[in-house]
């Protein structure tokens, strides 16, 4: 990053802008077209406000916000099946600060259209023995390295996508429910009836569609990937008040959090103690977690739901 | 062993040839029964289709459910023409040869339902050509695609290949046939004149589709196991998974098997020709098969519960004294362990009544089990299942889920009836010229060579 480990740049902002100024820096120097898109993202701001470009030649010049224009690139089918050129999308998730609010299930579900009874991102609350204190437990798509569930889609429905994201295209998805029994994490959700479809046009390819329910056809977390694309965050992250998830790209070794915090990936997870959910399965997911130690809740008052009445 | 005495042959012939498009009382009335609950059960489908998967009782936990069992089922069962016409075949038996088109005849209905299951339980079946315009050959639901068709059209040549002489012998003796079945009859008998040559190349394709079949056969199977064994789910994810899935097939089949050759035996009137012999042989196949399945499920159930990991722990504790354990030790005692130790006893093996007795329950055993393997696993993942809305953690079928599989399980006897419709049950030729060469005995037929015996029912 080019502002440093801690950069707080202040206000909701540079939120906005933690990819931007990032693109701005390094990764213009290779992608115009990532260029152009961070302009998109800071548009809002005042006319006088300049901008940096890299020039042909490899200079960095600063022109007025003015004189760009509000391009959006056109994204093709090939681009939604490749990802982001050069990103590699990950997510941090402190569980010393979830205080299982839910937030960020609401934000995400407003995000992407869903009614209250589908979790994109589930909070759960665990508790790995009756000794040990209990905590919640933020849980969306791990988005793995080895995902067991494209191995085993027969129509290339389901896809790992380069930078990182697992990604489901809802046309071509034919309902089989293989990749639900594959995901060992349980993030896949299935469209058992016809969804309510929100008064919405989108022109992008499906996988990116912000809408993605179909009826028939399998959804879940998707790290909105149209949100990444103009250097905004997902859903769950701008809706987390207590700062619990961090989003960002692993090959700039930058997540940022709810309040605009940037900080460096490998150290956080390094002085954090990091570990991913189930990763003895080999599974590799993109989703890291700090362990609740030095919780700013009241661990105690958590009541842990088992299903045996259920049944 | 002289030649068979013409008038006799003669007799054989006309005795198996009085089923062909006769109509049975009993008989009609089952086709009627069958055919209005699979007239239900399309009405059901077409409900399904119409108002999503959202009418089965399956959610977001417990996403496959009958339909998937069903097809593991079906799948199993389709193993029993392989059983018969290539391991029996292989291991030298002769009193295989009045069997084999009854048992091509349930492998090819059941491969054909096995087929069926997985466009039901699609959310999208409209979509089912993806898999050839954007199959991923990656996926084992690719591998299971092109093993069931690949077995399916095996088991149809199989099915043809000694129904060729048969069919010739139809066109040449029945005279007062309608015009059209004439027609038909000459165009599968292929200009058979029964000549040596005809005969050798004929033997010659059975062998080299009885080689070829057994390993199609094993592979469907195996690769419908390696749907569930290839997730990472508590108790699916096992390597015994293929042989438990082929071995509790072979069971299944004889068990079917069994029970067809029964009804088939009162009510085609066979009582020559499906004899003791049959049921005490195929009694002892079964024995062994239950004794086997056995052994693998003290592995499979066993094994992860003498070290109860904490994962598989959830699973095992349903299946042994939670909701499921009704069921599971149903198929562990009725299923298997009683039949065991009344088919050890030579006096039941050679009662009918007894073996088909056994055979019931082991199929009864059987269907459950398929049911166990998918459905207690699905609601104990790795992730607790919290906060579920009502009907998402548990799985209690619907009516619309029931009709359909009850269709399904109706649809299968009815194709196995249909098929016996056309063409006698029992293959004339091969079991003439046996009896030739090696005497009724070994074949397992009865009173056929004394001619005062045959009573020559209504011909």
């Amino acid at each position: 990053m080019s502002c440093g480990n801690n950069c707080s740049c202040g206000g909701n902002d540079s939120r906005r802008d933690f990819l931007k100024s990032s693109v701005a820096t390094i990764t213009t120097g290779i992608l115009g077209g990532s260029l152009l898109n961070s302009f998109t993202s800071c548009n809002e701001k005042k006319e006088d406000e300049k901008v940096n470009v890299l020039t042909h030649d490899g200079k960095l010049v600063a022109i007025d916000k003015s004189q760009v224009a509000n391009f959006k690139p056109h994204i093709s089918e090939e681009d939604v099946r490749k990802g982001i050129p050069g990103k590699k999308f990950v997510m941090v998730i402190d569980l010393a600060k979830c205080d299982g609010c839910g937030k960020c299930t609401k934000a995400c579900n407003k995000m992407h259209y869903l009614p209250s009874n589908k979790e994109w991102i589930e909070v759960l609350e665990m508790q790995d023995s009756p000794e040990m204190a209990p905590y919640y437990f933020p849980k969306p798509c791990m988005h793995c390295d080895n995902p067991p569930c494209t191995k085993v889609c027969p129509v290339d429905a389901t896809f790992k996508r380069e930078d990182g994201i697992v990604a489901i295209d809802n046309e071509r998805c034919i309902g089989c429910r293989f990749c639900m029994a594959a995901c060992p994490y349980s993030v896949r959700l299935f469209n058992w009836t016809e969804p309510v479809k929100p008064n919405i046009v989108e022109t992008t390819p499906p996988p990116e569609h912000v809408f993605q329910s179909k009826k028939g056809c399998v959804e879940k977390c998707d790290f909105c990937p149209h949100m990444a694309r103009e250097g905004k965050l997902p859903a769950c992250v701008t809706g987390c008040p207590m700062n619990a998830i961090w989003f960002g790209d692993a090959n700039e070794d930058a997540v940022t959090c709810y309040d605009g915090t940037t900080t460096k990936l490998s150290q956080l997870l390094e002085d954090g103690a990091a570990y991913r959910f189930l990763d003895e399965l080999g599974t590799e997911p993109r989703v890291y977690y700090l362990p609740p130690t030095n919780r700013t809740y009241n661990a105690k008052e958590i009541k842990i739901e088992t299903n045996d009445s259920e049944k | 062993m002289q030649k068979l005495n013409p008038e006799i042959k003669d007799r054989i012939e006309n005795e198996l040839l009085v089923t062909v498009g006769r109509r049975y009382r009993q008989e009609t009335l089952w086709v009627i029964l069958l055919g209005l609950i699979c007239v239900g059960g399309t009405v059901a489908w077409i409900i399904q289709l119409r108002k999503g998967l959202g009418v089965t009782a399956m959610r977001d936990y417990v996403s496959w459910g009958l339909y998937i069992s069903l097809l593991f089922f079906f799948v199993g069962v389709s193993l029993i023409g392989a059983l018969v016409s290539c391991v029996l075949r292989m291991s030298g038996a002769k009193w295989r040869y009045p069997l084999i088109r009854i048992a091509e005849a349930v492998t090819l209905s059941a491969i054909f339902f096995a087929g069926f299951m997985p466009v039901l339980d699609m959310g999208r079946p409209e979509r089912l050509y993806f898999l050839i315009t954007h199959g991923r050959i990656q996926s084992p639901i690719l591998w299971d695609v092109v093993a069931i068709a690949t077995y399916f059209i095996g088991s149809l040549i199989y099915f043809y290949l000694p129904l060729i002489p048969d069919v010739a012998i139809m066109r040449d003796r029945i005279t007062d046939a309608p015009k059209w079945r004439k027609k038909a009859w000459t165009w599968l008998a292929m200009g058979w004149e029964d000549n040596l040559l005809q005969r050798r190349l004929l033997k010659k394709a059975m062998l080299i589709l009885c080689i070829v079949i057994l390993p199609v056969a094993i592979s469907v199977h195996t690769i419908s196991a390696w749907l569930i064994a290839f997730t990472l789910r508590p108790g699916w994810n096992s390597t015994i998974m293929g042989p438990y899935f082929v071995f509790g097939a072979l069971m299944a089949g004889t068990a079917i098997m069994i029970l067809i050759i029964a009804k088939l035996r009162h009510g085609y009137r066979l009582e020559h020709y499906l004899t003791n012999k049959h049921f005490n042989n195929l009694a002892k196949i079964l024995l062994a098969l239950t004794s086997f399945y056995l052994y693998l499920n003290i592995n499979k159930y066993g094994v992860p519960a003498f070290k109860m990991a904490k994962e598989e722990k959830a699973v095992l504790q349903d299946l042994f004294y939670g909701h499921n354990s009704f069921f599971f030790w149903f198929t562990q005692i009725v299923g298997l362990v009683i039949p065991i130790i009344l088919l050890s006893f030579q006096k039941i093996r050679h009662s009918i009544k007894w073996v088909v007795a056994s055979a019931v329950m082991v199929l009864l055993g059987a269907l459950i089990n398929r049911y166990l393997i998918v459905v207690p696993n699905m609601l104990h993942p790795f992730a607790p299942i919290q906060h579920a809305q009502p009907g998402y953690a548990t799985y209690h079928p619907t009516l619309i889920e029931w009709t359909i599989t009850a269709s399904s399980l109706a649809g299968f006897v009815l194709l196995i009836i249909l098929l016996f419709k056309p063409f006698p049950v029992i293959t004339m030729w091969e079991v003439t010229e046996e009896i030739e060469k090696r005497g009724e005995k070994e074949i397992g037929v009865e009173d056929i060579l004394n001619p005062q015996t045959i009573t020559g029912h209504a011909i």
